[in-house]
């Protein structure tokens, strides 16, 4: 076991280095919680969009449902995926378990509530601004829908970040669909994990640091990018 | 031989905007009633617009003016009573015939242009020149690519009243549109309004401010605790109203 200073000092060495393992976990983590983020953008935006606008018996019932969903436990969402993918499951065949595809599976189940539930309760407050011009131009639906995507775009990046800092971050789902698996599933977090419990504490740090570091940037980028549009009266 | 041929299109479509403009007056409304809790804010109106004169439609606040105007475009239903535009049931077709600006307009995050552009379908390079001249009309054009919301409060209702043209409609509704707006403002926009008068469109107005409807209206419907008071000649309303009602609103003295 290393002492914190210890390995505090070699994991910004590690970093520094340009650690080629590093940067294969770094690399497969962003490619899983990004592919995550972009399939629950497509799926979620425009279901949170059509719930904003629609009225139909049972809508809070869903809206309580979606809302519940953003909370759903990681190890949960975990366990059903590996029951699907596995062998014995009905998706046994397409032989997915343990590898990326399943690890985005997971995470694009776990951020979808997050993306739709947020992005609805946003287009919704946009909607009751826009909703009486929108139908004095007798509108059809699809044409609010996207009217309010596009003008809500700005303050959907930040949903999308939500839904990607709770990607990103997981663990429980992506070790139980992933395994962890060196140079096939390892990612961030799941390295962490690994290491932490091995007692090398310096690719743990190291790791952890560029979690933190890639939060930071991103939350900055989009920061900059809503203060902009917000000088420029468009979000 | 060609220009012919373009004449007499031109001829037909020119009738069929008249017949357009003929089927959709008279407004008549039955009943008109719209009740909440408990309190009925537009009372058994029965009104009949049957020319394409400019309609003022005044009252104290509260009176029940901004409801009606959404009641006749379709924006709220009422709790009873119909509305028939040329003898037929307000739907949507009905009110893709109409526009209507509101008091504080409601501008997209976008553009001047792209404003515009939202209304104006399909795209093209005829949709472009369409969208220029509706800028110039309200003389925006310079400012055709800035945000619409960085504009400033009169710009923005001139560029609301430019995408509301846009989908060149035969009755135009517009709730007080210079509300809080300087007088320069207000002018510019009551003249683009009275060039839309100038070519065959019906426009109803609502309005607090006595001088502009003195200004605009050709006829005057004069509304009270959501009941229908008065609708006459403009003329003949402000020199000589019919109801105690109107005189005092008129003196100046606060109706409620």
């Amino acid at each position: 076991m290393q002492d914190f200073g210890g390995a505090f000092h070699l994991a910004l060495q590690l970093v520094a280095s340009g650690n080629a393992d590093l940067l294969e976990i770094v690399g497969l983590s962003l490619r899983v919680s990004l592919a995550a983020m972009a399939f629950s953008c497509v799926i979620g935006l425009p279901l949170g969009a059509v719930l904003a606008v629609s009225r139909f018996p049972g809508r809070g019932a869903a809206l309580v449902a979606l809302n519940a969903l953003m909370g759903l436990p990681p190890v949960v969402v975990g366990l059903i995926v590996y029951l699907n993918f596995s062998r014995a499951g009905p998706l046994g065949w397409l032989g997915l378990l343990y590898t990326p595809t399943a690890m985005i599976v997971a995470q694009t189940i776990l951020i979808t509530p997050i993306i739709a539930a947020l992005s609805r309760q946003l287009l919704e407050d946009l909607h009751g601004e826009y909703a009486e011009q929108f139908r004095s131009l007798c509108l059809p639906k699809q044409r609010v829908i996207g009217a309010l995507l596009w003008d809500g775009r700005y303050s959907l990046l930040t949903v999308a970040l939500a839904g990607f800092g709770r990607a990103v971050a997981e663990v429980g789902a992506v070790i139980i669909v992933g395994g962890n698996i060196d140079h096939l599933t390892r990612v961030m977090t799941t390295a962490i994990a690994l290491e932490t419990s091995k007692g090398d504490l310096a690719l743990a740090l190291a790791l952890g640091f560029i979690l933190l570091v890639i939060a930071l940037a991103i939350n900055a980028l989009v920061m900059t990018l809503r203060l902009t549009a917000q000088r420029y009266a468009y979000a | 031989m060609p220009s012919d041929i373009a004449s007499f299109i031109g001829v037909l479509r020119s009738d069929s905007r008249a017949d357009c403009r003929r089927t959709l007056l008279p407004l008549q409304t039955e009943g008109l009633t719209l009740v909440s809790a408990g309190k009925r804010l537009v009372d058994s109106i029965d009104l009949t617009l049957a020319s394409d004169k400019l309609t003022a439609v005044l009252g104290p606040t509260g009176a029940g003016k901004s409801l009606l105007l959404r009641l006749l475009h379709g924006l709220i239903s009422p709790t009873a009573g119909t509305v028939l535009w040329g003898g037929a049931p307000l739907n949507d077709a009905v009110r893709r015939r109409q526009a209507m600006v509101f008091q504080k307009p409601v501008l997209l995050r976008r553009s001047v242009a792209a404003n515009v552009d939202f209304v104006l379908r399909p795209k093209g390079t005829a949709a472009r020149e369409r969208r220029d001249a509706l800028l110039a009309d309200v003389g925006l054009l310079e400012r055709a690519r800035q945000p619409a919301r960085l504009l400033s409060g009169g710009e923005q209702q001139r560029l609301a009243l430019a995408r509301a043209l846009a989908v060149e409609p035969e009755v135009f509704f517009l709730d007080e549109p210079t509300a809080s707006l300087d007088p320069a403002s207000v002018l510019m926009i009551e003249e683009i309004v009275a060039k839309v008068r100038r070519r065959g469109t019906k426009v109803v107005l609502v309005t607090h401010d006595q001088a502009q409807a003195r200004r605009m209206a050709e006829e005057v419907v004069f509304l009270h605790r959501g009941r229908l008071l008065e609708h006459s000649p403009a003329e003949r309303f402000f020199s000589a109203p019919q109801s105690d009602a109107a005189e005092a609103y008129l003196a100046g003295r606060i109706v409620l």
